[in-house]
């Protein structure tokens, strides 16, 4: 008893030191449950928030305005689901089964992205989406490549080369529309105002209020804290929102000379809490077509086994 | 010595079900070559009911930029991987050894082009 109490000491040691040596910690090696446990949580509400994320973009495919727009929002959508896999792969590394993470989706145990519980009302909205929500999800994901966990850290590679013709195509939207007809330009206008607060937001609780920070910062899956990531995303934003002519709703807006950083107004936390605790505009129509789809989806999976098991004895037996 | 777990999995050592569950399929490795002349490396992994639909969905998920020319998949749980736990005393023998590399041999001074 007492000598395996010591060697768990030792061996969390061991890990403390790799961590603190900068290691990267792979999937076969040994680890706190702890961290097993808040990567798992992490990673899945990364994979989940990519899949969900899917939806809002997807409700306007079938209008997007003009060829070119819809073969690249269907390009965009397909790259969503594509990171989705990427982290559920990564994070089945963790001895999670990802027919187990997507049932904790479907049962409303896991969460996902505060940010895609929110409609998306006109065609700015891709725009905006891509420029806002990309563009944080770029902020927060090129720190993430650099977490202690080899798989996270290397699924947040790929997604990160793919995740900036996300920006660029939405702002791309945006721009044209701002320097389009004044209809145009008030649509554009209309989105920003709507999507810049639960941007902000999606960056996560302020440091004050965030109970996993501390521990995933000294264990270096995350390397910067929520407050430090909104900070960079507002200040890479407001010369690009100034660049097309349209403003961000924040009268408290302004650049200090002295910390070379923008200040903004309060935060509403009170909306964060409230859509974070599934009472969003949009929370229970993005399960239920998640759950919608799986349900529609069962017919094509059986189909799919039913094949493999009359065509390919020999895989079988291999695998 | 080497233990049967696959890469893919790195905490049970049997986390790839041999049964597929309703929504569960088999887990395949999936190994991509970038350009002519370069090595096959990991990419990640796919859920599949069989091989031909692993490099299928592998195609759309490690390939959709046309930065691939070839692909490998390989059912997660037949990739025999070395022991993580006591990776020292495994990989210890190559690294002892140190005459196996050029500097452990001294050659006259002066001698140019070696």
């Amino acid at each position: 008893m007492e000598q395996e109490k010591m060697t768990d000491e030792a061996l969390n040691a061991a890990f403390e030191a790799r961590i603190a040596a900068g290691e990267t910690i792979e999937p076969k090696d040994w680890m706190p449950e702890r961290y097993r446990t808040q990567l798992i949580r992490m990673m899945s509400q990364h994979a989940h928030s990519e899949i969900v994320g899917m939806l809002p973009e997807g409700n306007w495919i079938t209008r997007a305005p003009s060829l070119k727009r819809k073969m690249v929002l269907l390009a965009k959508v397909q790259d969503e689901a594509g990171h989705g896999l990427y982290i559920y792969c990564g994070t089945e590394t963790l001895g999670i089964d990802r027919a187990e993470l997507v049932d904790q989706l479907l049962t409303g145990k896991a969460k996902y992205s505060s940010i895609f519980n929110y409609p998306t009302l006109s065609w700015a909205d891709m725009g905006v989406i891509g420029w806002f929500v990309d563009g944080a999800a770029i902020v927060n994901q090129t720190v993430l490549a650099k977490a202690s966990y080899g798989p996270y850290a290397r699924a947040m590679i790929r997604i990160c080369k793919e995740e900036n013709f996300h920006k660029k195509q939405g702002y791309e939207i945006i721009a044209t529309l701002a320097k389009g007809t004044p209809e145009q330009k008030a649509m554009a206008q209309d989105a920003v105002n709507r999507w810049w607060w639960p941007s902000l937001m999606m960056l996560g609780p302020s440091d004050t209020d965030s109970p996993n920070t501390a521990e995933l910062m000294r264990w270096r899956v995350k390397r910067k804290t929520n407050d430090e990531l909104r900070q960079r995303f507002i200040d890479l934003t407001v010369p690009q929102a100034d660049a097309v002519g349209l403003t961000l709703p924040d009268p408290d807006l302004r650049f200090n000379s002295d910390t070379q950083h923008y200040e903004f107004g309060a935060i509403d936390w009170d909306e964060f809490w409230q859509v974070v605790k599934g009472n969003g505009p949009c929370n229970r129509e993005r399960l239920q077509a998640r759950r919608d789809a799986h349900e529609n989806g069962r017919w094509v999976r059986e189909a799919a086994e039913a094949y493999a098991a009359k065509h390919t004895p020999q895989a079988q037996s291999a695998a | 010595m080497a233990s049967s777990a696959s890469v893919g999995a790195g905490y049970e050592d049997s986390s790839v079900p041999e049964e597929k569950s309703e929504t569960q399929w088999p887990l395949w490795e999936v190994f991509t070559q970038r350009a002519n002349g370069e090595p096959h490396e990991h990419a990640g992994s796919v859920h599949a009911a069989d091989a031909e639909m692993a490099l299928q969905n592998a195609r759309d998920v490690y390939g959709r930029r046309g930065s691939v020319v070839s692909m490998w998949v390989v059912p997660s749980n037949v990739i025999t991987a070395s022991p993580s736990d006591n990776a020292g005393p495994f990989f210890d023998p190559g690294a002892e050894k140190i005459y196996r590399h050029p500097q452990f041999y001294k050659i006259p001074r002066g001698l140019k082009g070696f």
